[in-house]
């Protein structure tokens, strides 16, 4: 059960690296939120056979992530996570799409494997920019920046109890099936049958937490508004992030980098 | 400073599915005082504090907090006065920093930022965890925990604060920090407890709850003097008053009290 544990704590030290001070996690959370709308938006707008001009957008990220401070190997970590899934949605795509695209000396590449392979560069591309967001800034903050940019009320805050009660669902659900590991003796315990019933119980113990949060939520004067502690408004610094990056995101989107760049090379070798 | 006054009157409680919780529970709490409230599992205790700050609505009776009845218009204000702690600190801290669950009360109070920084810095100096500030507040120990879920209720400046088993799995040093703590408050206290031991240090006032009615309500040393009522109410002398199991002494002394009579005690 170490794993379910370790995988919460794992995603609160995501919430706790948006604490930390520098150049990124100082700026508006609305110029975070809008500068990495902008950046999905332009990955995902791509033809899907598109492939090279992909790679430049990995600038952002890892400019941002260095900028921040924020540990490398976690978020590469976090964004493994969701790969299997990216897996799953790119796999079929060489067995149907067999039309050959590109041919790299003997080896005939179709456009199944780059499609596939465009999925995947697009998902580590747009969760990592997500990661990276909640990172710098913190759900919170994410939240209320969502919400001063018009999205309404209701929404953002069932945003943030969803986020919330995650942790209290498996918290509980931890500990309801290491219970369930340490009486089964290593064997499978009285298989499916039991689940069900764990479930059910697993429900209400969430259920039960999660009115007691709430109880201690509205015990400390809570109207259904967060507050946060981070005082800043959206001025000229914001303004020159969100512009700089869009223009070069969109630029990015219109004009092939990678090519762009390896003929400016081959145009300064010849 | 009648403001701080906790009256309750003819109390009652039947949860949704029939349980009678409170029959008819009558008592009043003035400014300063440190109250126990104990009695068996299950004799209402929890109940009853949820009712102290409008978490539970009174199926019949009054609770008037201060110079307010407790109504859905004071409800706000009623939750400022009275600090609530609840016996498990995880359900009492839910933000990713200690700095941001103890800011979380004062910035539903609509105070400035500034001020808001200087109260936790000062809140958690006084419950002794200032060191904490910026940690998560999962990666704490239980004394820890407590005392910032403390922190959290003080940040509001309540006058009176309740709490539910406030020693509940604490090792004896951190028991004993926390309740050197308390014994410095000057709010109003309301305590539940089954740590008889801390009531008898805490508090000078206790009241029994026995099956959803106040069985007794007296100055704590003669409720505990009351073998008779512990005893029927599942209740038992608190070990200091016990003597030493090892060498019988204080044990003899106990018994030759015991013949003498106990105090009176006003059962109601």
């Amino acid at each position: 059960m170490r794993s379910i544990d370790g995988a919460i704590l794992d995603l609160k030290r995501l919430d706790l690296l948006a604490t930390g001070d520098s150049l990124i996690h100082r700026l508006d959370a609305r110029a975070k939120v809008l500068t990495t709308l902008v950046f999905i938006i332009s990955v995902v707008s791509f033809d899907r056979y598109e492939f090279t001009a992909l790679f430049p957008f990995f600038l952002y990220p890892v400019v941002t992530a260095s900028l921040a401070n924020l540990p490398g190997g976690y978020i590469v970590r976090k964004i493994g996570l969701v790969i299997p899934f990216a897996l799953v949605v790119g796999v079929l795509n060489p067995l149907f799409d067999r039309e050959v695209l590109v041919r790299l000396g003997p080896l005939a590449v179709t456009g199944g494997w780059i499609s596939c392979a465009s999925i995947i560069i697009r998902s580590v591309l747009t969760v990592g920019a997500a990661v990276i967001l909640v990172g710098v800034t913190g759900f919170l903050a994410v939240c209320q920046a969502l919400e001063k940019l018009g999205t309404p009320r209701t929404f953002t805050v069932q945003l943030l109890f969803l986020y919330r009660y995650i942790f209290v669902l498996t918290e509980e659900g931890a500990r309801a099936s290491r219970a369930r590991e340490l009486r089964s003796c290593g064997r499978k315990g009285l298989g499916l049958a039991s689940f069900g019933s764990l479930i059910g119980h697993l429900l209400i113990r969430t259920w039960l937490r999660a009115e007691r949060i709430h109880m201690a939520m509205l015990a400390r004067g809570f109207t259904g508004e967060f507050h946060s502690r981070q005082v800043s408004a959206f001025g000229w610094r914001e303004l020159g992030y969100v512009a700089g990056w869009s223009i070069l995101f969109v630029a990015l989107r219109l004009e092939n980098g990678a090519q762009w760049l390896g003929r400016l090379v081959t145009g300064l070798l010849s | 400073m009648s403001h701080h006054i906790v009256a309750v009157k003819h109390l009652q409680h039947v949860y949704a599915d029939g349980t009678v919780a409170l029959q008819d529970v009558n008592f009043t709490i003035h400014h300063g005082e440190s109250v126990a409230i104990i009695g068996a599992n299950g004799a209402g205790k929890s109940t009853l504090l949820l009712h102290l700050n409008g978490y539970l609505t009174p199926t019949a009776g009054e609770i008037r907090i201060g110079d307010f009845p407790l109504t859905k218009q004071t409800l706000p204000e009623i939750r400022r006065t009275v600090g609530m702690v609840f016996q498990d600190p995880d359900d009492q801290l839910f933000m990713p920093t200690v700095f941001d669950d103890v800011a979380f009360g004062p910035f539903n109070l609509g105070l400035p930022s500034d001020e808001v920084r200087q109260r936790v810095r000062e809140v958690l100096e006084q419950v002794g965890a200032a060191h904490l500030m910026e940690k998560p507040p999962y990666h704490l120990s239980g004394g820890e925990k407590k005392r910032v879920a403390i922190a959290t209720v003080l940040s509001m400046s309540p006058d009176i604060l309740v709490m539910d088993e406030p020693t509940s799995g604490l090792d004896p040093f951190a028991r004993r920090q926390l309740i050197g703590l308390l014994k410095n408050f000057r709010h109003t206290r309301i305590f539940t407890s089954h740590d008889l031991d801390m009531v008898l240090e805490l508090c000078e006032r206790t009241i029994i709850l026995h099956q959803g009615v106040v069985k007794a309500d007296g100055p704590t040393p003669e409720i505990f003097g009351d073998e008779a009522l512990l005893a029927q109410c599942r209740l038992e002398k608190p070990l200091s008053m016990q003597g030493c199991p090892m060498c019988g002494q204080g044990r003899r002394e106990q018994r030759n009290a015991g013949r003498k009579g106990s105090g009176g005690v006003n059962d109601s």
